[in-house]
């Protein structure tokens, strides 16, 4: 096992880099001379290229790269000259609020979806069935934001049982309990595609090893259907559904974006939102390097989960 | 393996087109109409008799829906609703079609490179697909945008770019799958240059593949550009979609609620509409879902019999099969497999059923226990009788109670019969604990003395292994094991030695013998090798088409064959140092099944 964790953890270093590479690229595509845009109606030659200069911009491309590389192993991710204060922290002190959300999403989406997708499988063509593809198709073509709204007027405004925006309650919050209060509302709505993409996939991997032979043998020797289907053919789906949950892990950290927006949480989303129309290109980068990162290593994560279900792997 | 249907009277039927079987699905229809209706809308939008979107009317701004003559009612700006969401629906459209075809544009041919040219060429630029599918989904997209300036033609771009992935490697898998193929070796034989094969040999093959992964993301990238247009990322004023509606809408979401809805549910109708046409193409080009392959088995066998025989028999032995008859259901039409077959077996014979594959033996040997996969089998007549009684009369958890417990199975392949996950003495110990109240160690235990039953050594060490760390030989003798844990009074056998060389084949067929005279076990021995049958069995049935086509005592069968079938059956077994002659032998029997 240490040898198999090893290697996976081997393998995720180039990812990484790679990451860096396409976010470097990416912030190169972007129009016009940032020095003249620094500069604005002032710009004058020399001033350009003195500016070019000290953002070492008159260097070769690779050169750059790994200026910025080093400068980002050392935690310096440049500075917010928006927020006037170094981008690392601003990132990490928001990054904190995401993964609260994306976690207790990720968490509902797993638990709801692979029993739904179970239950759905085998109870194939049934009620349970029909009930669970209806709800899964009206999951995953819903805008999540949109689905956010309607649950504001509905649980916040309507029936006024839930809390609309926020993390904390301005007065007197500060507890667990008003962290789950308002953490409810926006972790159910992001959890809500994630659950039927989820659902969908364990179902096919259910329908798909109940055929097998092993399942037909572990009825030859008598066990009952609950054991059956439990012990033997859930436990062989889950294999295959584990890493759909690494897959879903991106795509809540992804649709925090818009969740944040809709319900004002103070996190990463609301925050790279924010930077894009201030164009604070900085802190886009980094908290996008950060979210990329975290990204790479929940699938790590997956990986050695599936492993240690599946001796098959580790060899 | 199970086998399959025997052909019977084909009812003729004539093959649908895909068009029809995509309207036959009721849902995708419902789909492809909704989704039809939305176009023609938004393509009508400049001749329908709708206000101009743009028209700002301040005294009249956030009127309600059927307020003023306006249908939907007006914006925050005093805008017309319905005019707005029609021209926005005509954007979003646009918008993410285009998105899904520059996807599928860049990622196919991203994928049929590397498919086609392997080797490096494909290591590259699959490490570069799956660098961007390291991000997570929407960041990219955000990042980009926030690179080339809020904008819709950016963030079509932005879109467009985090889904070429999904097609390079779906479309790379499936170039994989044929680039070897004959067709493509003869083209490339002819002196066709790789361009051409790459788009008139292989292309044409694909292309099913790409058009369900445009008809499965289509939906995706609307909502996607409709998110980032929400976040004010993508369409600018005066330009507007859905996604910027509902987002200029969400500053009155309490003051004026439709403003924010409407645009909304338009959204998830459009998306909705083509998932369920989405869903339908895939089922249609996906020939695995047509044929009902994925219907997921029950506990038991369904047993629908016209006529149920008596539910019980005097003096029988130990197993009496009579007239049973099994087929394979697809939805009206039965086709049978097996056709009243009847034999009997007592304790410490053993039976031989044989035959060539499709046969009907195997389907036969999990009948008797409800194993045959249903749907779509079903067991249309007969009985089966355990002591006297008839288990396909039995209830449901009477007949589970017998599996393994009074007939328990040895089946042919035991890398694939065994659970992947679980170690072989859990997987023994399991059998015991399914039938007798015992603890875990106890059971553990007496897994282990199985194991040493059938020859196992080092049992103890080996009962913690997993299948694949163990050869053919012994999984197979995990499965005799297995099959021996609550002392039975049957065992079926399905081609216990089939998977396995000549020696170990031996080896496992002495220990079945010899199990079978210390414990006066009855043995079903299901094969298609006469060698296995004359080394073994007592009696033999030999199997064709569904049914017994004679039975007797082995020795007399091998002696005297009275139906051609069989003859052909013993021919087959060679004999030491007749290797010369066997064909001349063999000949004459197969000249009729020629003519």
């Amino acid at each position: 096992m240490g040898s198999y964790i090893a290697k996976r953890v081997l393998a995720a270093i180039p990812v990484i880099l790679g990451l860096s590479i396409i976010v470097f690229l990416v912030m190169k595509l972007i129009p016009g001379d940032p020095a003249q845009a620094l500069l604005g109606s002032y710009a004058t030659p020399d001033n350009v290229a003195r500016i070019n200069r000290a953002l070492g911009l008159d260097r070769s491309w690779p050169e750059q790269y790994f200026i910025w590389v080093g400068n980002l192993l050392q935690g310096d991710f440049g500075r917010s000259y928006i927020l006037n204060r170094p981008v690392l922290d601003e990132v990490l002190e928001r990054f904190g609020a995401t993964l609260i959300l994306a976690g207790a999403s990720l968490v509902i989406c797993s638990v709801l979806g692979i029993l739904a997708g179970t239950a759905s499988a085998v109870r194939q063509f049934g009620w349970t069935d029909r009930i669970v593809t209806f709800f899964v198709l009206i999951g995953i073509s819903m805008p999540a934001f949109w689905l956010g709204l309607l649950f504001i007027l509905l649980f916040a405004v309507q029936w006024r049982l839930l809390p609309a925006s926020g993390m904390y309650a301005v007065y007197g919050g500060g507890d667990l309990l008003d962290l789950l209060r308002h953490l409810i509302l926006p972790a159910g709505t992001l959890a809500i595609v994630a659950t039927g993409v989820v659902a969908r996939l364990t179902r096919a991997a259910m329908l798909e090893v109940l055929r097998q032979d092993f399942v037909r043998t572990a009825r030859a020797k008598g066990l009952d259907e609950r054991a059956v289907i439990w012990r033997h053919a859930f436990r062989a789906a889950l294999v295959s559904v584990i890493p759909v949950l690494g897959i879903q892990a991106g795509f809540v950290l992804g649709g925090a974006v818009y969740i944040e927006t809709v319900f004002q949480w103070p996190g990463l989303g609301q925050m790279l939102v924010k930077a894009v129309s201030t164009r604070d290109l900085l802190l886009v980068q980094g908290g996008v390097l950060v979210a990329a990162t975290v990204y790479v290593l929940v699938n790590l994560l997956a990986d050695v989960a599936q492993a240690t279900l599946d001796p098959r792997l580790k060899a | 393996m199970t086998d399959m249907t025997v052909s019977s009277p084909a009812v003729p039927r004539k093959r649908r087109s895909n068009w029809q079987l995509l309207m036959a699905n009721r849902l995708a229809a419902a789909g492809l109409f909704l989704f039809g209706t939305i176009v023609v809308l938004a393509v009508l939008a400049p001749v329908l008799p709708l206000p101009n979107p743009d028209i700002t009317d301040q005294p009249n701004r956030l009127l309600p829906p059927l307020a003023g003559g306006h249908l939907l009612g007006t914006d925050h700006l005093g805008r017309d609703i319905l005019s707005r969401l029609i021209w926005g629906t005509q954007v979003s459209l646009i918008v993410g079609i285009c998105a899904t075809a520059l996807a599928a544009l860049f990622g196919s041919l991203i994928g049929l490179v590397a498919g086609y040219a392997r080797g490096a060429t494909d290591s590259i630029l699959m490490r570069l697909v799956d660098m961007l599918m390291a991000f997570p989904y929407i960041l990219l997209a955000i990042a980009i945008v926030a690179a080339l300036g809020p904008g819709l033609l950016n963030a079509l771009y932005a879109i467009a770019i985090v889904n070429i992935p999904f097609f390079a490697r779906n479309i790379r898998g499936v170039t994989i799958s044929i680039r070897n193929r004959e067709f493509v070796d003869a083209a490339r034989l002819s002196g066709k240059g790789h361009v051409a094969i790459l788009f008139s040999e292989v292309l044409p093959n694909v292309l099913p593949v790409i058009v369900i992964t445009m008809s499965t993301t289509v939906g995706w990238m609307i909502l996607e550009t409709a998110g980032l247009s929400f976040l004010g990322l993508g369409a600018q004023p005066p330009t507007s979609d859905l996604g910027s509606m509902l987002g200029q809408a969400r500053a009155q979401l309490f003051t004026a609620p439709h403003a924010s809805i409407i645009p909304g549910v338009m959204i998830f109708i459009l998306v909705m509409s083509i998932n369920l046409l989405g869903d339908g193409v895939r089922d249609v080009l996906d020939p695995r879902l047509r044929s009902g392959a994925l219907n997921r088995p029950l506990a038991v066998t369904r047993v629908d019999r016209a006529a149920p025989p008596p539910a019980t028999m005097a003096n029988a032995p130990v197993l009496v099969v009579d007239n049973l008859c099994t087929g394979f259901s697809d939805g009206g039409h039965v086709a049978p497999a097996v056709r009243s077959v009847s034999f009997q077996l007592d304790r410490g014979q053993c039976l031989g059923l044989i035959g060539e594959s499709g046969s009907g033996k195997s389907v036969t040997a999990l009948s008797l226990m409800g194993l045959v996969a249903s749907p779509p089998g079903v067991i249309t007549g007969g009985g089966v009788y355990i002591d006297g009684a008839d288990v396909l009369a039995a209830r449901e958890q009477t007949l589970i109670g017998l599996r393994g417990n009074k007939v328990s199975y040895v089946f042919q392949d035991p890398l694939t019969t065994l659970h992947p996950l679980y170690r072989v003495g859990e997987q023994i110990a399991e059998a015991v604990t399914a039938h007798a109240a015992v603890g875990r160690r106890a059971a553990m235990a007496r897994a282990v003395e199985l194991m040493e039953t059938v020859g196992i050594r080092d049992a103890a060490e080996r009962a913690r292994a997993y299948p694949h760390e163990l050869s053919g030989g012994q999984r197979q003798r995990i499965g005799i094991a297995m099959a021996l844990a609550n002392d039975p009074d049957i065992i079926v056998a399905d081609e216990p030695t089939t998977a396995l060389d000549v020696t170990v084949q031996k080896r496992i067929l002495d220990l079945l013998q010899d199990l079978r005279r210390d414990r006066g076990l009855a043995l079903l021995l299901i094969t298609h090798d006469f060698g296995v049958v004359a080394q073994v069995c007592d009696r033999v049935a030999v199997m064709k088409d569904g049914a017994i086509v004679e039975q007797g005592d082995t020795r007399d069968v091998l002696r005297a064959p009275r139906h051609d079938y069989t003859k052909r059956l013993i021919a087959c077994v060679p004999e030491m140092g007749e290797g010369a002659t066997f064909l001349d032998r063999v000949r004459p029997l197969f000249a009729e099944g020629r003519a």
